[in-house]
């Protein structure tokens, strides 16, 4: 059970911007064969052109879960083999005050928790059948408490981190490392022109510190950076006639 | 959207860590388990059309990767158990593949009637012997599953069904026979069993001290005996080496036991409830911390010495309980931790059996990797195109796998391989992880091969059929 953990070829889903693009990048800075997978192909060319040694990249929306599988196979194949997959792929689309959107709930859902659950489906029998391999899920702060400003988000945040507990819980067992990382704010596209952020840090410091925690092999769940737990502690112990009074 | 991940067996069926029965090899595999032969059918014509190849498996009861089929598709037939007919008169049972051995027995047994060949468990299915063309501890005498096979229905890739027996189709039959499930699905067998005056056998035990004397005293009992099996303590050295505790059983003729008729109810052929005194269910735990070398020799040598103080008893066990030493303790291959087991079984021609297996033993010993458990059978050729058996021995060996040996215990596998093709031996698919193409070649014959691959050309052009085990082993 003590091999070390190797991150050597990995897919990363969402990896033409923020947190999943400096995962990517870092990957392929050690070494690591690294495919790229996002939606836009303009920023795929972008991310590719700044880090040639991404060998890898390909188009795909991870709400077409249908060709999950497929996909999967395709890479594992021309890799010769997965040890890694990271699903960085998100949505925060706004809420108005006021504004009550199934349509942007279910894109949240869909993009946020489905398309990781399609992805994780196929890692998780392929790496448990070889007793190896690391699931890094980007989750967020954001699912401790439903927040008013966020539901959908808040919502998909908080399944994602459960189910990515399920998964650690099925097959860590089996030697499989499932990591769930848990940012505060982050410096990205998803992020700016909000208010009232505080801590902010860059994308490429959340990703140099999932990897060390991934690197660890303990299918650690953890705060990005570690202060958020505190906060996150508190935001759990406020009872709710109390959260109901804030605009937090 | 919702829709449109149920549209296909690519993206829509779910996925299964399977492993082989010895639990030393898995894959994550698309699954499914039709409910009818309509739906078996459905799902092959789907799996043909969406380029995924298909491997059959019933109980899992294959040793390796027989029944795992990583990137394609692993169909379950254990839902397809109907028994179509059954005539107490004749003795001629026909029902679907996926019914399991103990599903026979328990059907035919108050009529007097048993299985003429079983393997060491009651579990595998009939669609898995007749493609394993398994073989039973009177395999001497009556051959193999295949024997008592009258008939089967093939629905190949093409869709059509196809009935075959030794006067239909014969050349299909044989080759379905012990064909790995590569030419098409069975669903439905017709088997002749064998009559039974009785539920019990007449057991006899006796020991023998070297390989010399086992196989000494093997063949003074095949001439009177309906079943021979050896059971072999693989960690005795030099003069001990080989050493057996050998159990021969008879049927009862009519008149020749008393209790002839209350033994053919079927809550006469249970195992025994409680092993030692304890309860069967959670001792593969108490199996765990013996399970490694120095416990294994203590307990193979516990049972030859208390073997041995009883040698030349006889005593009277049902059948189930003689056959199906496999289902004593359940989960026993728990016991071999995570890393499990392969089973590796030779079959080696008569005249160099004696050398051959004094050899395999030393080679162990000398790499210091035992085998657990070592059975002993005598065997006899067979007409069937894929067959394993010979005029000869086999020895089935069970070694524990462990991330740590696994590389040194494939080597060691590779230097027996060696020597058993050497003196003309063969190998056995069902028990088989470790066989590389040229090996398989050597032991069938480029001939034979040739022979089965024309056949599944002309009923399988696409390769539908396919598993790990024909890719690893096939090439």
């Amino acid at each position: 059970m003590s091999s070390p953990i190797r991150l050597s070829k990995a897919i990363v889903v969402g990896a033409s911007s923020g947190v999943g693009e400096a995962i990517a990048r870092r990957l392929a800075e050690s070494g690591a064969q690294v495919a790229i997978v996002a939606r836009r192909q303009s920023e795929l060319a972008r991310v590719i052109q700044c880090a040639p040694n991404l060998i890898k990249h390909f188009v795909h929306d991870v709400t077409e879960f249908d060709s999950v599988p497929g996909l999967f196979e395709q890479i594992a194949s021309e890799l010769d083999g997965v040890d890694t997959l990271v699903y960085a792929a998100g949505i925060m689309p706004d809420c108005a005050e006021g504004e009550y959107s199934f349509a942007k709930d279910h894109a949240t859902i869909a993009t946020n928790l489905l398309g990781a659950m399609a992805w994780m489906n196929v890692a998780a029998a392929r790496f448990e059948a070889g007793r190896a391999g690391t699931i890094i899920g980007i989750s967020s702060i954001a699912g401790e408490r439903g927040r008013r400003g966020f539901p959908g988000y808040c919502t998909s945040k908080a399944a994602l981190t459960t189910y990515l507990e399920s998964l650690r819980n099925r097959c860590s067992r089996y030697g499989v490392n499932v990591v769930t990382i848990k940012p505060g704010f982050v410096d990205t596209a998803m992020t700016r022109g909000k208010k009232g952020l505080f801590w902010l840090v860059s994308a490429d410091k959340v990703a140099k510190r999932t990897l060390a925690l991934a690197k660890r092999g303990s299918s650690a769940c953890a705060f990005v950076p570690s202060r958020w737990a505190l906060v996150a502690a508190i935001v759990r112990a406020l009872p709710s006639f109390l959260f109901k009074r804030l605009n937090f | 959207m919702s829709a449109t991940w149920a549209s296909s067996l690519r993206t829509g069926a779910s996925l299964r860590v399977l492993d082989g029965f010895g639990r030393s090899v898995l894959s994550a595999c698309r699954y499914v388990a039709p409910r009818s032969t309509e739906e078996l059918m459905e799902t092959l014509a789907r799996a043909k059309s969406e380029e995924l190849t298909v491997a059959f498996r019933g109980s899992g009861r294959s040793y390796g990767d027989a029944a795992m089929n990583e990137r394609g598709l692993v169909v379950d037939t254990t839902r397809l158990n109907r028994v179509l007919r059954w005539e107490p008169g004749q003795g001629i049972l026909e029902a679907e593949a996926g019914l399991t051995i103990e599903g026979l027995w328990r059907r035919t047994i108050e009529d007097g009637y048993w299985p003429a060949v079983v393997p060491g468990t009651m579990h595998p299915t009939l669609g898995g012997c007749v493609a394993m063309n398994i073989h039973g501890k009177n395999n001497f005498r009556v051959g193999p599953f295949g024997d008592h096979v009258l008939g089967l229905d093939l629905l190949t890739a093409g869709g059509d069904l196809i009935s075959c027996s030794r006067e239909e189709n014969p050349d299909v039959f044989h080759a379905v026979i012990g064909g790995l499930g590569l030419l098409g699905a069975v669903v439905r067998v017709r088997l002749k069993l064998k009559q039974v005056k009785s539920g019990r056998l007449r057991v006899l035990a006796v020991t023998a001290r070297s390989m010399d004397e086992t196989f000494d005293l093997f063949e003074a009992l095949l001439p009177k005996s309906d079943y021979v099996v050896g059971w072999t303590d693989c960690f005795a050295r030099r003069g001990n080496l080989g050493r057996s505790a050998l159990h021969a059983a008879n049927y009862f003729e009519a008149g020749e036991d008393p209790d002839a008729q209350d033994s053919l109810h079927v809550e006469k052929q249970g195992l025994p409830a409680s092993i030692f005194g304890l309860p069967k269910g959670g001792l593969w735990k108490l199996m765990r911390p013996f399970t490694n070398a120095p416990g294994m020799a203590f307990i193979n040598a516990l049972r030859f010495h208390t073997a041995h103080l009883a040698s030349g008893s006889t005593y009277v066990q049902s059948h189930v309980a003689f056959a199906f030493l496999l289902d004593y303790v359940p989960n026993w291959r728990l016991a071999y931790g995570p890393g499990g087991l392969i089973q590796y079984q030779i079959f080696v021609p008569h005249g160099g059996a004696r050398e051959c297996f004094h050899d395999v033993l030393t080679l162990c010993q000398r790499h210091r990797q035992v085998p657990y458990l070592g059975v002993m059978k005598r065997h006899r050729p067979d007409a069937y195109l894929l067959s394993h058996a010979l005029d000869g021995w086999s020895m089935a060996m069970d070694f524990r796998v462990t991330r740590r040996n696994r590389a040194r215990l494939w080597a060691l596998t590779q230097v027996l391989t060696e020597r058993v093709l050497d003196a003309g031996g063969k190998f056995y698919f069902a028990k088989d992880a470790v066989l590389r193409p040229n090996d398989v070649d050597r032991a069938y014959g480029r001939a034979r091969l040739d022979q089965f691959n024309a056949l599944k050309q002309k009923l399988d052009p696409a390769n539908l059929f396919a598993s790990d085990l024909t890719r690893r082993a096939f090439g």
